[in-house]
């Protein structure tokens, strides 16, 4: 059974299928691509799985339980996390503070406990943790920078490490490296593979850029106006010819008009 | 240190000054609960137009139940609170579905709806003429009708009140709130389930208000819906605005200095409510975080005063 199954997934906004018929399945350890043209779905796609929006029809399965519908934070708490595209920060906290709510889920205090101060021992486990997962991420050096003052190369990667300090089992990324120089994009391609390397995180990957996508996922899905339209190896990927009518070729056409 | 020193002038001063500022310190102590608790809300981004309905809805609560089931004042107070808690998580539950703009205006319709079945069920509230003869408070045999005992009897709650808010304040659970403020969608993809924190949010801000309620509801011994109106709701928003939201004491200082100003222009009796509009105006104009937002400056030494002193001369310069 696959750690994530989707099957017969569909979004209609009015009349607009965003997403139709779609089926996914992702196996634990992997590192999946999703690749499409502009508008073709992807973050629309991510949205349902993830419970920001509510699918119009079709199943999510996670692990065998249906999370279709449910609440963002119920899915996250059943251990699929997702980042944003933009820059989602909780912008008047630190880095530390910033990867400290992010691990509420771990972290459960009750009102009477705030008041009477008994979660102590919990806070410090959980600071300990916290500075484990900055570190891992290459944060360190900016733990108690302001969110709102960090490059965006360390904006992007604290996104990561929030979504890291949810503790998932899946975690999906939306566009990682949007917006970041061949550098920064060469550390957050890293992190992403030691993800699993290290800590067992399969990961679901949203990406225009074509060179990260096509150097750290073994298996991409392509998607166009909002079906399935190849999957893959990254060879397989390159070489089909629907994929490079619907994706590069429209590229290159582009590249003409330039 | 600073709250000992506070602490020990409040519990002198009541003896050396008059009954009629006994009783403004009294007032004074319940707006700190208001102010206090409203804030509490707010750290969500739900600034709502509501806090003195709930105020009111303890008040009432103190009075119906102080009267006719004979709770006694000690556990009437912190009842009231509860009763306003449950009240307001009901209340909460269909705002949920508004924030910004939407939930201020929708808050105020709800609490508009609350004060209107003060008005028109009579029984038991009494309507316009709201509820009189409320029992006088008693604390083991001591008559709290007396000004003084009353002032230390709601000092100590708003002494409790404020220390609870504080702890509260300093928690993971606040963190979770101003999350929600900043940014809900992240917050709640960061498994912050934002419907139940909102609502934990403003459920404690009532049961204050609630505990708020019950203090002015045997203080004046008769309430009224008029108790409630907007006025009053406009000087709790104009002391947090004031005062500053962004920490846990900026409504009170908000609140602390408001209330001298008041007691100050009693003889401008008509002129307040146009002097207080434009004390708001100009804060939101020159100092929109408040005057909280001018500690930091505090803190700074003489010397980094001067340099930016000179570095404000420099834009003065032409060319």
């Amino acid at each position: 059974m696959a750690l994530l199954e989707v099957r017969n997934l569909s979004k209609n906004f009015g009349g607009l299928a965003a997403v139709s018929e779609f089926d996914l399945d992702v196996e634990e350890g992997e590192i999946r691509g999703i690749i499409g043209p502009n508008g073709a779905g992807k973050t629309t796609l991510f949205n349902v799985i993830s419970g920001t929006l509510r699918p119009s029809g079709g199943s999510i399965n996670f692990e065998g339980q249906s999370i279709a519908g449910k609440r963002p934070s119920a899915i996250a708490a059943m251990g699929a996390v997702r980042t944003f595209q933009r820059t989602a920060l909780f912008e008047d906290f630190d880095t530390m503070g910033n990867v400290s709510i992010a691990r509420h889920l771990h972290a459960k205090e009750t009102i009477f406990g705030a008041i009477l101060g008994t979660a102590r021992k919990m806070e410090l486990a959980n600071e300990r943790r916290a500075e484990e997962i900055i570190e891992f991420i290459g944060l360190g050096e900016v733990k108690h920078e302001l969110a709102i003052n960090l490059s965006h190369g360390h904006q992007r990667a604290l996104n990561v490490a929030m979504a890291l300090a949810a503790e998932p089992r899946l975690l999906m990324l939306d566009e990682p490296v949007a917006g970041m120089n061949p550098g920064e994009t060469a550390v957050m391609t890293d992190i992403i593979r030691n993800l699993r390397k290290d800590w067992g995180i399969t990961v679901i990957l949203v990406e225009h850029d074509m060179r990260t996508v096509m150097d750290v996922c073994e298996q991409i899905t392509v998607i166009n106006f909002g079906r399935k339209l190849a999957e893959g190896t990254p060879d397989e990927i390159v070489s089909n010819d629907d994929v490079i009518e619907a994706y590069l070729g429209s590229e290159d056409i582009l590249g003409e008009d330039f | 240190m600073a709250v000992i020193t506070v602490l020990a002038v409040l519990c002198v001063i009541p003896f050396h000054m008059g009954l009629s500022r006994v009783d403004t310190a009294t007032v004074f102590f319940i707006s700190v609960i208001l102010a206090v608790s409203y804030r509490l809300i707010t750290t969500t981004g739900d600034w709502g137009f509501a806090h003195i309905i709930f105020q009111g809805v303890g008040a009432y609560a103190a009075a119906l139940l102080g009267k006719h089931a004979g709770i006694p004042f000690i556990v009437m107070v912190p009842l009231a609170g509860l009763v306003t808690a449950l009240v307001g998580a009901i209340v909460m539950y269909p705002m949920l579905r508004t924030k910004g703009f939407g939930f201020f205006i929708t808050s105020f319709a709800f609490g508009e709806l609350i004060r209107m079945i003060w008005v028109k069920v009579k029984d038991p509230f009494g309507g316009v003429g709201g509820i009189i003869n409320i029992p006088m408070p008693e604390l083991f045999g001591l008559k709290l009708f007396s000004l003084v005992n009353y002032y230390f009897a709601c000092m100590v709650f708003m002494v409790v009140s404020v220390f609870i808010m504080w702890r509260i304040d300093r928690s993971r659970i606040a963190n979770a709130w101003k999350a929600i403020h900043t940014d809900d969608m992240l917050a709640e993809c960061m498994g912050v389930n934002v419907a139940r924190y909102r609502t934990l949010a403003f459920t404690v801000g009532c049961f204050f208000a609630g505990i708020a309620g019950a203090l002015v509801a045997y203080r004046l011994g008769s309430i009224d819906p008029h108790n409630f109106n907007i006025n009053e709701m406009v000087y709790l928003v104009i002391w947090v605005v004031i005062g500053g939201a962004a920490t846990f004491w900026g409504p009170l200082i908000g609140v602390t200095l408001l209330t001298v100003v008041f007691e100050l222009s009693r003889e401008l009796e008509e002129w307040r409510p146009m002097m207080f509009g434009g004390i708001l105006i100009m804060f939101l104009i020159f100092l929109p975080g408040g005057i909280e937002s001018l500690l930091p400056a505090l803190r700074r030494p003489p010397s980094e005063h001067y340099a930016r002193f000179r570095k404000w001369l420099t834009t003065l310069r032409p060319g």
